[in-house]
């Protein structure tokens, strides 16, 4: 199978280090200044809901961190595939890059999930939730791929065991997510009450959109960061490194 | 035929060898020398197929090692430092595994009593010495029936006795058509005329 | 299919001539069983609703205990790359490995598992359900932790993280077998948890062995 060009430069870890540079910037600041109109938005502007009132102005903020936070395992075990069949270290550098920011953005969605939960329930946490099993099974996934790059001394090996764990576990996510929701539905107990999400109404809708359009960007700006500083680790003394370097830093 | 193009490895950032090229063909011995470290059993290792080299690229009969069919790779028999022997079953159970899963024909009891293991052909490997296990994974070679023949350093643990056996052994093995590449300290116990010399 | 036979039969060979270690499991499932009501000191009802979990978190920490057999020890003597480097396929080698260690490990705690159940006051009508989701669950038990055994092989305690690595990929089949036990105590119909865990064993039995092989030679390497 014939790669296009763009692939393969995409192997080269100058290119993409270039690449990155020229890209994050952008995604920073679009994803920031989304991400501090959708916030006054959606938390001050938008009206409150009828039926949850100014609680649901969470929805502004914890679907957008899980969502992140999937995609963060999706774009995590697709580098890793890249990387374990094509040989491509850029791929595995951003895979690496990856699973942290993955493990934080779960993190964050059970943090908000408990804020919400609250009010809602009136515990922090629920056991029977299907959305926090879920998510907490995420983290736990996330956390066993970080433990298992670190018990390997050779990075090679690192590399390509955990590509492997990596792919096992997104096929692993889609049946968690299936499981979760229909041990879910077996549950009669009044108290447990999923996370209602009111009907959105446009004025609803576009903040919820923005935030989640800036919560990605915000993502993809701190991978290639993480990725850059991956590549230098990875590159250590190689020559254009050194020329991109300013004068007189070692 | 064993083809070797090229071959380099780098292991971090130390390079243990490169531009190796050398052919080997039937009847051929190759004797792999040089120091501790120098990556004579990482070399062993990417002919064998256990290992990918950094560059460059290892053939048997035209087709690439890492990624031979499952009946070419019966061609390909690698012995390492470990034995490849299971300590809880018999010498003679370990004959008749790798007798099934390789193929091979050999006569497990001509092949253990040339190797005067008969005795100790229904005694469990953990109780053998070391020169007793070491000539019952020498056995398993026999038995497999292959064509290429990767040994590392195999005379570690063999006395007078069982090294005059192994020469046997690989002067037949030769003088059927077989292929041999050993990695060993002493190459003046397996030199003969026509031994391809590698050094490290 | 040869190879497939010579590899489960010396498999069962080597595991049955250490059998003293082949009572691990077993041991650590009872005295596990018998921590939760030490520590629970539930009534009968309770012990009843408790059970199904109980009996299914016990029976998959006791499945973790026997991961050494699996790989490790054929990686320590050289075995394992003589597998890789056999004529026969790995991807069969590894399914036969995997058979041999469900058979040994997985069939006896399948077995304890009912007896435990009737201690938890688990009605009889409810045991073939519960026999019967833990036969269809033993597959793909056996791959994850077959998978989380090769993930690690190549490193020196490797013990200790595998079941960071393994427990999240079985809370799946924990969800369906716990849920299709206690349908089967409530006399409900237990159809759908149970052909999703023969989707679930299918689905490992198909892809496992690929993975499995993979991590096998990048630990070899």
């Amino acid at each position: 199978m014939r790669l296009p060009r763009w692939f393969h430069q995409l192997g080269s870890p100058p290119h993409v280090y270039r690449l990155a540079d020229r890209l994050a910037p952008w995604l920073g600041t679009l994803g920031c200044a989304l991400l501090a109109i959708g916030a006054v938005w959606g938390l001050a502007i938008a009206p409150p809901d009828y039926q949850q009132d100014e609680v649901y102005r969470i929805i502004y903020i914890h679907p957008q961190t899980a969502y992140v936070a999937m995609m963060a395992y999706v774009v995590m075990a697709i580098a890793s595939g890249v990387g374990y069949i094509w040989r491509l270290k850029v791929a595995h550098a951003a895979a690496v890059s990856a699973a942290p920011l993955g493990a934080w953005f779960t993190f964050c969605a059970l943090c908000t999930g408990a804020i919400w939960g609250r009010p809602t329930w009136g515990t922090y946490w629920q056991w029977g939730d299907p959305r926090i099993m879920f998510e907490t099974l995420l983290l736990f996934q996330f956390l066993g791929y970080m433990a298992l790059r670190s018990a390997f001394d050779d990075r090679d090996k690192a590399d390509k065991v955990t590509a492997i764990l990596a792919v096992v576990g997104v096929v692993n996510v889609p049946i968690i997510h299936y499981s979760v929701e229909w041990w879910n539905s077996l549950h009669q107990g009044p108290t447990i009450m999923r996370f209602g999400s009111p009907a959105m109404t446009a004025d609803m809708l576009w903040p919820f959109l923005t935030m989640v359009l800036a919560f990605t960007l915000t993502f993809y700006w701190l991978l290639l960061r993480r990725l850059q500083a991956e590549i230098v680790e990875r590159e250590g003394d190689a020559r254009w490194l050194r020329e991109l370097a300013p004068e007189g830093a070692q | 035929m064993l083809r070797a193009q090229d071959l380099a490895v780098w292991r971090a950032e130390r390079c243990l060898f490169e531009a190796l090229h050398f052919e080997l063909h039937a009847g051929q011995l190759a004797l792999l020398v040089g120091p501790n470290g120098s990556g004579k059993t990482t070399l062993l290792r990417i002919l064998a197929g256990l290992g990918e080299p950094t560059t460059g690229v290892a053939t048997w009969n035209g087709a690439t090692i890492g990624q031979l069919e499952a009946d070419e790779r019966g061609a390909l028999a690698y012995r390492g430092h470990l034995e490849a022997l299971k300590r809880d079953l018999t010498v003679a159970e370990n004959l008749e595994f790798h007798a099934a899963l390789w193929g091979g024909q050999a006569d497990c009891r001509e092949v253990l009593a040339d190797l005067k293991l008969s005795d100790a052909a229904d005694t469990r490997v953990r109780y053998l010495s070391a020169g007793q296990r070491r000539r019952a994974s020498l056995a398993t070679l026999r038995v497999s029936g292959a064509k290429l023949w990767l040994l590392d350093e195999p005379t570690t643990n063999l006395d007078g006795e069982g090294r005059a056996v192994l020469r046997d052994w690989t002067s037949r093995h030769l003088a059927t058509g077989g292929l041999a590449v050993i990695a060993t300290h002493q190459p003046d116990e397996f030199t003969r005329s026509g031994v391809l010399l590698i050094e490290l | 299919m040869r190879a497939f036979n010579a590899v489960f039969t010396r498999d069962l060979r080597v595991a049955f001539r250490r059998w003293s270690e082949l009572a691990h499991p077993l041991v650590f499932f009872i005295i596990v069983v018998t921590l939760f009501p030490l520590a629970l000191s539930p009534t009968s009802a309770q012990l009843r609703e408790l059970g199904s979990g109980v009996l299914w978190v016990a029976m998959l920490l006791s499945s973790l205990l026997a991961l050494d057999g699996l790989f490790r020890s054929d990686a320590d003597d050289g075995t394992l790359e003589q597998l890789l480097l056999s004529p026969a396929a790995i991807t069969v080698t590894v399914l036969a490995k995997v058979a041999a260690h469900a058979v040994v490990t997985l069939v006896p705690l399948v077995c304890l598992v009912p007896l435990a159940a009737l201690s938890f006051n688990i009605p009889l009508v409810a045991l073939p359900t519960l026999v019967l989701a833990l036969v269809l669950a033993t597959p793909t038990l056996s791959v994850l932790i077959a998978l989380g055994a090769a993930l690690t092989v190549s490193l020196r305690r490797g013990g200790s993280i595998v079941g960071l690595l393994v427990l999240p990929l079985t809370s799946p089949l924990l969800i369906f077998g716990a849920r299709a036990t206690d349908l089967g105590i409530n006399g409900e119909p237990t159809a759908a948890p149970l052909f999703l865990l023969a989707a679930l064993a299918a689905l490992a039995l198909a892809l496992g062995p690929i993975a499995i092989a993979a991590a096998v030679r990048v630990g070899l390497e």
